[in-house]
């Protein structure tokens, strides 16, 4: 690892300061940048921390939905979450282990936004917003490919905010090394329709299979699904599972999800 | 029946206590004042013409002391290989030159190219970034058939092609077989893959060299499981150091799997460095080298074929294999597709005749060797695999089929057609008890149940027979090792009665401070407390071999029990001073000299302190102390076997194959401690169905590893496996050796493969899906699900 100045602001204006320095870099729980640096592939001169935040962590009930601060461990979100959005709060429980899930963080996931993350899938299904310093961004807006999102230099996410849906269900099928979602489906019911979001197989990074969702939206139960071809996008393919594995593994877990929901 | 101490008991490990507490000394803990460290520059393509190094802009980074390439390494030889095989045409096996550091090409992703050696590891890391390498990179080779076909790059310039040797075994059988297969009513033929892996102890390798200007004396700590074959191999071969001024120490090392057999280059560098250097010089392998410089394991391509008679006799066994010697031949890499393989084609079968081919493979992949089993896990997952399929075929019995072509009881010594000759046994004894341990008379009500609910069940057996023990030098000298491999033990008995134990055999995770310490208690009758084992340092210990090949009990075990019964004739001739008796009169009992037949004793220490404080003592025949070596060389190897169950519910939709059950029912003849036995195999169960469920070292066709972290390579975990149920009831001790002891450290890697894949085919057979025959290791999901869709 090379050597770098680190900060930890405790207000999120300190913190967009902080991030304007040349080579400066957020640092959330660090559970993908420090591997990183370790390995010498990243060498950010400044790292700027956002744990130190107060206003970006915590669950809480608000207007529209669950307001779950940016910089919220994985594992505060299992436990907390439970009560209002248990899917959310189960998919929080089940990422990496308890170290991981100790100091990595919601808004840190998102940020980085991982084709195999889990929590992508919770906020495109359950058509969360993504709060950041500037703006709040619709899911359907945020998500823009591999690791790769509307958020711009020096923008800092602070907060999702999670409608509730009626019933919801995630259910992720393990890369067998990682245990990263090798596919990953989040399904939830509102009063206006199904959202169905995928993670691990496109390779595009996470999508909502949109011809599940008008099937489901028909009527929610698993045998809506059974005549659908799986999804068209472009699937992942690599030692763990083939384009054609991936697909039809989404077709499974999504049916899976909603009998789980 | 269980005791508190001595041959039996299941004693708590010793050396845990320091283990879990954090005081274990792994190398990594050792730190000389004045050290500097390494980094190694590693090559990033598989293969490639290394044209220059450009070192100016590194050497002048802060706190480099020295950068090293091939250039610097004048008057260093190349790392040897300890086995020559003979090819099937009586022509030497083609050995390349293995390099501490790479000259004029690179030759797989993770070869050294330099070193920078440097105040701080992160100036090393730092400095190393400024080197300017320029290599013109070229076709790989990583198919073996690939390497092995007309006009194919050649991996080194100077052998005739890409191939290493085309043993045949046994060759004089080669006719025979091919006409018991003209003959046979049934032939069954299996072309499967035993998947590439990487060993992954839990302790990365480390090396640390230091010199001492006034004595010219070198040492090297290091992580190793035969601390004298690396001082013989470095010091002889490598860097010309006599054992005199050459110490090696391997203190505790934290699991080895074969890896840490092997005399490595890093080894060699920081020795030669710290000489040149006067200075010590540390090397810290990261998890990223390991995966790319421990040398891996298996890597086996063999069609396999099975003849037999109308009775469904086997009459005949023909392979043929392709084994991955990777881009250099590790120290005993041409020996495991071989005589640790071939050997053992027989299984628990008395199939009469047999013939192996194996063409060993240069590719540009990291070099491949011996792998917990060792060529023993090859030959079993062939044979049991193919049974499986024979039984199937023929619509009969897996069982029944195995059983009826089981070596018998009473046919023992049973001399196989491939060389060894089986001291003891009882198979259908091991198999009757896995079939009670794992209720086969209730799975076909669990695969009813498992049916209800969309899940497929399958239950597989596989019999499985190791050669341990390794080995009678004699035999395997003819074979074509380039060392003895004996075992030694050095007994010395202190003056109060304590011992110190001194043996060649090295734990790394096996426990023998515990057991070795029980062997003696037994055998002198005091408190196993008094016992200390001392290994691991070519400094204190005699001339040993280190442990692999599940051989330190059955060996360096065999070698300590001569020693002490030196210390206990000469102890009797004291005793019997001491008593005014015959020697011969002299009875040692639970710490205790006694004239047979009246009261009158002695205690052990009441001797032991004559032996030291001479004063009434025959000094006239006898010389004082009390202390004595034995070497141990075998006559014969030992040959643990048994019988594997694997209970496994397949999910059709995923191709999730989840392990239910496993049962294991071992013949390892006496055993010590059966805590420790049964914790070693269920640590070889958790790698052989790693093996068959989890991990795949795997290239790209350009030679680049794909599964080159824990990301990639699926390690075994807790919630992958079920409750073990071991069993080594059915004992039948080695007839040939003084504790009655086989071995058990390899068995679970070798039985498990095997039972795994057949209950996974079971259970895709049982769902009515017969074509599906064979799914290669691993079995991951999505390869199951392949095979099914």
């Amino acid at each position: 690892m090379h050597n770098f100045q680190f900060v930890k602001p405790t207000t999120v204006a300190d913190a967009v300061a902080a991030l304007e320095h040349d080579g400066a870099q957020a640092l959330s729980g660090g559970q993908t940048l420090i591997p990183t640096m370790k390995q010498r592939l990243a060498a950010p001169e400044v790292l700027v921390s956002l744990t130190g935040i107060d206003a970006m962590k915590g669950v809480c009930k608000g207007d529209g939905g669950l307001h779950i601060g940016a910089a919220t461990p994985h594992a505060v979100v299992a436990r907390e979450a439970a009560a209002y959005y248990p899917a959310l709060a189960h998919l929080a429980g089940h990422i990496g282990d308890p170290a991981v899930r100790s100091r990595g963080t919601i808004g840190g996931s998102l940020a980085n936004n991982d084709p195999s993350a889990c929590y992508p899938s919770a906020v495109l299904a359950s058509d969360a917003v993504v709060v950041t310093n500037k703006r709040q961004i619709a899911a359907d807006d945020y998500f823009q490919g591999l690791f790769s999102t509307a958020l711009q230099l020096g923008e800092i996410i602070t907060e999702i905010r999670f409608p509730i849906p009626e019933r919801a269900a995630y259910v992720k099928f393990d890369q067998p090394a990682s245990r990263f979602a090798l596919v990953g489906v989040f399904v939830a019911k509102f009063a206006g329709g199904v959202r169905v979001a995928v993670t691990g197989a496109g390779e595009e990074g996470v999508f909502r299979w949109k011809e599940a969702e008008a099937a489901l939206s028909a009527g929610f139960h698993m045998a809506a699904i059974e005549d659908l071809a799986p999804p068209k996008q472009r699937m992942i393919g690599d030692l763990h599972g083939t384009p054609e594995y991936r697909a039809q593994m989404v077709k499974v877990m999504t049916k899976r999800a909603v009998g789980a929901a | 029946m269980p005791k508190d101490g001595g041959i039996g008991a299941s004693t708590k490990r010793r050396e845990d206590v320091r283990f879990l507490t954090g005081k274990g000394r792994y190398t990594d803990d050792i730190n000389i004042r004045g050290q500097a460290y390494a980094h190694f520059v590693r090559s990033d393509m598989a293969h490639g013409i290394l044209n220059s190094i450009d070192t100016a802009a590194a050497e002048a980074m802060p706190g480099v002391i020295k950068v090293f390439t091939a250039a610097d390494l004048a008057g260093v030889g190349g790392i040897p290989t300890g086995w020559q095989v003979t090819d099937r045409h009586g022509k030497p096996m083609q050995e390349p030159k293995h390099p501490v550091l790479a000259e004029g090409k690179v030759r797989h992703v993770g070869d050294p190219i330099a070193v920078v050696v440097a105040e701080t590891l992160d100036q090393a890391r730092d400095a190393a970034e400024m080197l300017d390498i320029d290599i013109t990179e070229l076709p790989a080779v990583v198919d073996m058939r690939a390497a092995l076909a007309e006009g194919a790059p050649k991996v080194h310039d100077d052998l005739t092609s890409n191939l290493c040797y085309d043993w045949g075994f046994v060759e004089e059988n080669k006719a025979a077989v091919d006409a018991a297969f003209a003959s046979a009513a049934h032939v069954v033929s299996l072309d499967l893959v035993n998947n590439r892996l990487v060993a992954n102890p839990m302790e990365p390798r480390v090396a640390v060299g230091d010199f001492e200007d006034h004595s010219g004396n070198s040492t090297l700590y290091t992580t190793s499981q035969n601390p004298h074959v690396i001082r013989l191999l470095m010091g002889a071969f490598v860097l010309g150091i006599p054992e005199s001024k050459l110490r090696v120490v391997a203190p505790d090392v934290g699991g080895g799997f074969g890896s840490k057999i092997y005399h490595y280059a890093e080894e060699a560098f920081v020795t030669f460095a710290a000489k040149q250097l006067k200075r010590p010089v540390k090397w810290t392998s990261t998890r990223s080298e390991a995966f790319m410089s421990d040398a891996h394991g298996r890597d086996h391509v063999t069609k396999i074929e099975l003849a037999l008679d109308a009775d469904h006799n086997f009459t005949a066994l023909r392979t043929d294999t392709y084994a991955n010697m990777g881009a250099y031949l590790s120290t005993f890499a041409p020996c495991i597709p071989t005589w640790l393989h071939g050997t053992l084609m027989a299984g628990n079968y008395k199939t009469p005749l047999i013939y192996v081919n194996v063409k060993a493979v240069f590719t540009n992949t990291v070099p491949v060797d011996a792998y917990r089993g060792a060529g023993r896990p090859e030959a079993t997952f062939q044979l049991e695999r193919l049974v499986d399929k024979a039984a199937r075929q023929l619509g009969v019995s897996p069982v029944e089929l195995r059983r009826k072509n089981f070596i018998k009881p009473d046919q023992f010594p049973y001399q196989t057609p491939v060389a060894v000759v089986y001291d003891t046994g009882n198979y259908d004894a091991t198999m009757d008890k896995l079939l009670e341990l794992s209720d086969h008379a209730g799975f076909a009500a669990r695969r009813a149940e498992s049916a209800a609910r969309g899940k497929w069940r399958g239950f597989g057996v596989a019999s499985y027979i190791e050669a341990c023990g390794i080995a009678p030098s004699n035999l395997v000298g003819q074979l074509g090792a380039r060392a003895g491999l004996y075992e030694s033990a050095t007994v010395r008995v202190n003056a109060t009665g304590s011992i110190t134990i001194f043996t060649g055999s090295h734990s790394h995770g096996q426990g023998h401070e515990t057991t070795f310490a029980q062997v003696v208690s037994e055998m002198i009758g005091i408190d196993a407390g008094q016992v200390e084992i001392v290994h691991g340092d070519t400094s204190n210990t005699p001339m040993g071999m280190g442990t692999y090949g599940s051989r330190s009990l059955a060996v360096g075990g065999s070698a300590m029990v001569k020693a002490l019964n030196k210390v206990i004739n000469k102890a009797k001739k004291i005793a019997g001073h001491l008593l005014e008796a015959s020697d011969e009169d002299i009875v040692l009992k639970d710490g205790k000299f006694t004239v047979a037949g009246t009261d009158k004793s002695v205690d052990w220490s009441g001797v032991t302190l004559a032996a030291y404080v001479p004063h009434n003592y025959p000094l006239d025949s006898l010389e004082p102390g009390l202390e004595e070596t034995a070497f141990y060389d075998p006559s014969n190897f030992t040959y643990p076997a048994g019988a594997y169950g694997c209970e496994v519910e397949v999910d059709p939709e995923t191709g999730k194959v989840t392990v239910l059950a496993f049962t294991a029912a071992d013949d390892f003849g006496n055993v010590v401690n059966p805590m420790i036995v049964e914790g070693q195999v269920h640590g070889g169960l958790a790698q052989g169905i790693g093996q068959a469920l989890l991990e795949n070292c795997a290239y790209d066709a350009e030679g680049q590893l794909l599964s080159a972290s824990f990301m990639d390579y699926a390690m075994p975990r807790a919630d992958d496996l079920p409750m073990f149920k071991v069993d080594h009831s059915c004992v039948t001790p080695c007839t040939h050796n003084p504790l009655g002891v086989k071995g058990c450290g390899e068995a679970g890697a070798i039985g498990s493969p095997p039972a795994l894949v057949n209950a996974v085919i079971d259970a895709i057979h049982g769902a009515g899906r017969t074509d599906v025959t064979h799914i290669n290791m691993p079995l991951t999901p999505a390869r199951v699900w392949s095979a099914l869709n």
